[in-house]
Parts: structure tokens; sequence; C-alpha cells
């Protein structure tokens, strides 16, 4: 578990340049302390995330449309390896079919994301499921239900 | 073949504690709420080692006295909602008080600084998470388990558990049951 002077560390992967621009300073208006790093398709990450000696990420947010792997692609890669158990996964998408939202849960996905349309939304969004996510963290609630569609 | 497990996560912790301590020949007494007394004349390499032995059951020892303070509201919190038989008759606001030999105001200034939530919101978080608990168990329905939370109806726990997942508790069971077929066949 982590504790609360700790540092929240957040990846996302977003092939859309524009996209990442938006989330960054989404997070940059957060006020706790967090540690953002940035790919720019599914292959970058995880060719990272391949890495051994990489420190592990709290939440890692996923676009669902990338060229070569997508989102999915990458969320059962890393489903698959009991190294990530304790990295929470947000998926981001155009779609809030009930159909699409659970089959992502039981895939292994924590957050499901409707991508919103403006930007004072969005941060609004980022902020509540990265807060979300601090809550399962700090207080020792189980990741393995935590699902929190918005 | 997959077991599933019931436990209780204070009585895993104590023994948890009690296996460390006495592994590092610590003397001590078990407190309430998540505090342990030990002797003046262990040394701060010993509590280094013996915070490294804690690291991989997810404890810490807490060295700044906001950070106690934090976890015992959390601990009073996570008590009145897992057991029932402890909810008080009178207000949250007036039973941490109370309890903390605090000000109310200062005790939800302090937690919201360090958590990025507030106590009621925190409160139905704990809820929602027992709530999930005992929809996985099977042996209560909805209803009886909005009578364990003390919610005054069924529909006022769906609402709370559509704010905090997003979901119905009834597709919050079919994506557990769903998930769990997948990992049984892998």
């Amino acid at each position: 578990m982590i504790t609360h002077q700790d540092s929240m560390h957040i990846l996302l992967a977003d092939d859309d340049e524009d996209d990442r621009t938006f989330f960054s300073e989404a997070i940059q208006e957060l006020k706790m302390n967090n540690k953002l790093t940035l790919f720019k398709d599914g292959n970058d990450l995880m060719d990272y995330l391949v890495h051994p000696e990489i420190k592990l990420p709290h939440v890692l947010f996923l676009d669902l449309n990338m060229p070569g792997k997508t989102g999915i692609d990458c969320l059962k890669e890393i489903r698959s390896n009991t190294r990530f158990k304790d990295v929470s996964i947000a998926i981001y998408s155009t779609s809030s079919s009930e159909k699409d939202i659970e089959d992502t849960f039981i895939e292994g996905a924590n957050i499901y994301i409707k991508k919103p349309n403006d930007f004072s939304k969005l941060k609004k969004v980022i902020k509540e499921v990265v807060n979300m996510n601090w809550q399962f963290h700090t207080s020792g609630l189980n990741i393995e239900t935590f699902f929190f569609s918005i | 073949m997959k077991l599933n497990f019931n436990y209780d996560g204070n009585i895993a912790c104590k023994a948890i504690l009690q296996d460390q301590l006495e592994k590092f020949d610590i003397k001590y007494q078990l407190l309430d709420l998540g505090q342990i007394e030990i002797g003046d004349s262990v040394s701060e390499d010993v509590l280094a080692e013996l915070q490294v032995g804690l690291t991989k059951y997810g404890i810490q020892i807490i060295d700044n006295p906001k950070g106690q303070l934090i976890q015992k509201i959390k601990d009073a919190i996570i008590e009145i909602v897992y057991e029932k038989e402890k909810f008080p008759n009178i207000t949250i606001s007036q039973y941490l008080s109370d309890k903390l030999n605090f000000r109310y105001g200062y005790i939800t200034n302090v937690f919201s600084e360090y958590t990025f939530t507030s106590i009621e919101n925190f409160i139905i978080i704990q809820k929602i998470e027992r709530a999930k608990k005992l929809i996985i168990e099977e042996k209560l329905t909805l209803t009886e388990i909005s009578h364990e939370l003390n919610y005054s109806s069924v529909a006022y726990l769906s609402t709370q558990f559509k704010k905090v997942t997003g979901l119905t508790p009834s597709m919050f069971k079919r994506i557990v049951g769903k998930k769990r077929e997948l990992s049984n066949n892998d």
C-alpha cells in the first residue's frame, strides 16, 4: 500500500497528440503530487512496460483506438502478467454502450471513461478518476472488484 | 481447483505484526486502532528493518502525527461500517469527534488535505466496498445488504452503488461472475 505522502505515478498511451496535451494539462491542475509519463501508442507503451526495473504506475490510461496494438490488446497483455496486478487500468472510449463497458471490465479494466467532448468536462472526469483510484491504493480496497464507469 | 476464502483483515494484520515484532525480539503491547506500544530501547536501525519486513504485507509505520490521525479516522470508519452493532446512534461527526478527542472541523480538514476526499465520501466508498463483498458472497439479498449497511432503503443503496462504481449492483455481480469464469478457464 502507498502512503499519503507518496506521489501518484500515472501513464497515458494515446496516439492523438492533442489528446495527450489536454490530458497533461488536466493532470497538472490536480492538487496531489504526481508523475505523468506519456506514450504515443500501444507498442511504445508495451516496449516500456517489459523492462523489469521500471517503477510500476498506480494507474494507466489507455486509448481504445490506436494503430498497432489497440487499448484492448494492451489490456489483455498486461492482465496476463501478474507483475501488473496492482496497476489500475483506465480505458478511454468513445462508446458508452453497456455491453462495451461490461466487456472491458471482464477483460480486467478497472475504470471506463467515455471520452468527453470538451476540455472542462475532461478535466473533471480525470480528477474524479484519479481521486477514486487514489482511495483504492491508499485504503487497501480490493482492486479485483474495483470498477468505475464514468 | 479454486478455493474461496472468508477472512478478517484485522485479525490477519495483528497476527502479521505479532510475528514480525517477535522476529526482531521487540517487546510490545497491541493497542486498539492500529497502534502498538513498544519499549523505548528499540533502535532506529531495528525499526527500519521492521519496516522492511512489514512492507511486503502492505503495512507502513506512520511517523507523523497527522498521518496517525488519518489512520485512526479510517480505522474508526471501517469499524462502524463492518460491525453493524457498533454503528453509532449519534451523528458520525459527533462520534468521530468524541472518539478521537478533536473538534470535527479539525478532523475533517486534516482528512481532506491528505486523502483528497471528504470523510463523508470515504464512508460511502467503504460502505460500497462492503456491499461488493456481500453481493459476491451471495448469502444476503440486496434488501438485506441495505439493512446491514444501515441504508434507509434498497433504492438508496442502489443509487450510491451506481454513484461510486457507475454500475448497477446486478451488472456488478454479472461482471465479477464472468471475470471469474474467464480466470478459471486459463
